[in-house]
């Protein structure tokens, strides 16, 4: 796939100039990338004094006590590998250019049962296939980075410093 | 007492086209020429057709089918959604439809270009809001990618193993190398080509994954009454359920207390409900398999064994011919042609006509499952 650096030609919408897909956020989810853009992991909750639960992803209303009152809870950013996959093509162009890259799937320390669907690297502006696959396992310990692409703040993980 | 659909209507009819990577008529013609041959095989003549039904992704729709068979006045069309999670609904929507009086022949079809068409993953503009945007940013693209992710777990949590996934590949391919309609006829699968194969999205492999195929299939529903005038033996709809679980979230199905429990077990228990007989009486079974790791998901969730044996029962070739539990005869999505399912349900009527070309002998009972992963359905057809 031939990148090109003209700016005049504008990235298709949802991608980024290098053309990986940016989130395309509905009302709902939008608080979670706002938060993101500020470096914090937040998760709606519930906020009805008597309930509080967390919900993932993100909706108009509780379904365990059924409010519509909510708030996002800062998380710590912790997290344990609950799964991973690793894509090979077909992809993607700009995904198939770093293919075959990791895609894992994070509990939150805070709360297990809220998983977050991510990518795990060597730093927070690494491509998605810098992390050894060889260190790719089910339990190992993650924390939250930011990184900022195509103008979208993502959350990308790090194995934790043991 | 409540009405109730068991037995209450049969499929008598079954159609289908060539399969192929690629085949030269339009979608709408392989539709046409499906519902066609069903009717004919059922000795029901077009124009008594008064009821549609298929998959909300299935493009020709049925004004233009009903246009082109020149079908009567219709009564009753339904379209059922999420993919290949659709297919047994449509025969239990006509099934529901014929049995309470709103018409009297049923259609279920579906037609599809996946072999030359486009994948339906390469359109961004459709996955990009939710859930995708919690997923596909990321690079979880495809829906290899999406039950490769769950199909880890699953490996992790009961020591299922590559050779198990191997098994179910096997068995597919070993049933399509005795059907000469199937894409991988006289095409044998080993170990060595399964273990040393690309992977698409590890731990799975390019044979866990269901084949690009053109054709189409259909089938005719009526009234078990009527059924015993038609020219086939009638094979009876005795039970059917949709699945959508509390809290699950279609094929990433991360996001609930259990993921690894999916729509099968939602759809399991009403089917059996239902029914007259359990998974211990079942003879031959077509199990949605999109993807390897549907299937010793689907044993477990429809009960053939507990939870986290359905890799083990896999083992000693128990899904072959003679084996515990004979499934997907015809070869499957796996290795005879992958049309969203529904030559699942057109292969469970084969066997209960005694037709199949891997017939399992004296079969009376088949369980037919739609696609794992997604909001579900299952029938149990017996003759
Ligand atoms: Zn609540």
């Amino acid at each position: 796939m031939q990148t090109t650096s003209t700016p005049a030609t504008p990235a298709a919408p949802g991608t980024t100039p290098d053309e990986l897909l940016l989130p395309v956020p509905d009302e709902d989810g939008a608080p979670f990338w706002e938060y993101a853009a500020q470096g914090e992991l937040r998760v709606q909750a519930c906020a009805a004094p008597a309930c509080g639960k967390l919900r993932f992803p993100p909706r108009p209303c509780c379904p365990h006590c059924r409010s519509f009152d909510s708030e996002w809870r800062l998380m710590s950013g912790r997290g344990r590998i609950w799964s991973y996959v690793r894509p090979h093509p077909p992809l993607l162009p700009a995904y198939a250019a770093q293919a075959p890259y990791n895609v894992i799937l994070v509990e939150l320390a805070d709360a297990p049962q809220i998983r977050l669907v991510g990518n795990l690297v060597t730093s927070p502006d690494a491509p998605l296939d810098s992390v050894d696959p060889a260190r790719l396992r089910i339990g190992a310990r993650v924390q939250v980075v930011f990184t900022e692409t195509g103008g979208t703040p993502v959350p990308r993980w790090v194995l934790e410093k043991s | 007492m409540a009405a109730t659909l068991k037995d209450a209507t049969a499929i008598v009819g079954i159609g289908q086209t060539a399969f192929a990577k690629q085949l030269p008529q339009s979608e709408k013609e392989l539709a046409c020429r499906a519902i066609l041959a069903a009717l004919d095989d059922a000795g029901i003549d077009p124009s008594e057709v008064d009821a549609f039904s298929s998959y909300t992704m299935e493009e020709t729709d049925e004004v233009e089918v009903a246009k082109a068979i020149g079908a009567g006045d219709v009564t009753f069309f339904s379209k059922i959604g999420y993919g290949g999670g659709g297919s047994c609904a449509t025969v239990g929507h006509l099934a529901a439809a014929v049995a309470t009086g709103q018409a009297s022949v049923g259609v279920a079809w579906r037609s599809r270009k996946r072999g030359s068409g486009p994948r339906p993953w390469k359109n961004t503009a459709v996955q990009l809001p939710t859930p995708g945007q919690w997923t596909r940013p990321f690079g979880l693209l495809r829906p290899a990618d999406e039950i490769g992710m769950l199909a880890r777990r699953y490996m992790h949590e009961y020591g299922a193993t590559r050779d198990h996934l191997f098994n179910v590949a096997m068995a597919c391919r070993n049933r399509a190398n005795e059907n000469p309609a199937a894409m991988m006829y006289e095409r044998p699968l080993t170990r060595e080509m399964y273990m040393t194969a690309r992977m698409i999205s590890d731990p799975l492999c390019l044979f866990d994954n269901c084949l690009e195929t053109d054709g189409a299939l259909a089938c005719v529903i009526v009234s078990a009454e009527r059924a015993r005038d038609c020219r086939q033996k009638p094979v009876y709809v005795h039970s059917v359920a949709q699945g959508l679980p509390s809290q699950h979230h279609g094929m990433v199905n991360y996001w609930n207390d259990d993921p690894l429990s999916g729509p099968a077990w939602t759809a399991a228990r009403h089917l059996w409900k239902q029914a007259d007989f359990g998974p211990q009486d079942v003879d031959v079974a077509q199990i949605y398999d999109a993807f390897t790791p549907l299937i010793p998901l689907s044993l477990e969730g429809y009960g053939f064994c507990g939870r986290g044996e359905g890799a083990s029962f896999t083992e000693g070739g128990a899904l072959e011919i003679g084996g515990r539990l004979p499934i997907n005869t015809g070869g499957g999505g796996l290795s005879e042609a992958y049309v969203h399912g529904f030559n699942l349900i057109n292969e469970g009527v084969k066997q209960l006509r005694g037709i199949s070309t891997a017939q399992v002998p004296d079969a009376a009972t088949c369980l037919v499952t739609a696609g794992e992963g997604v909001p579900t359905s299952a029938i149990l057809l017996r003759a």
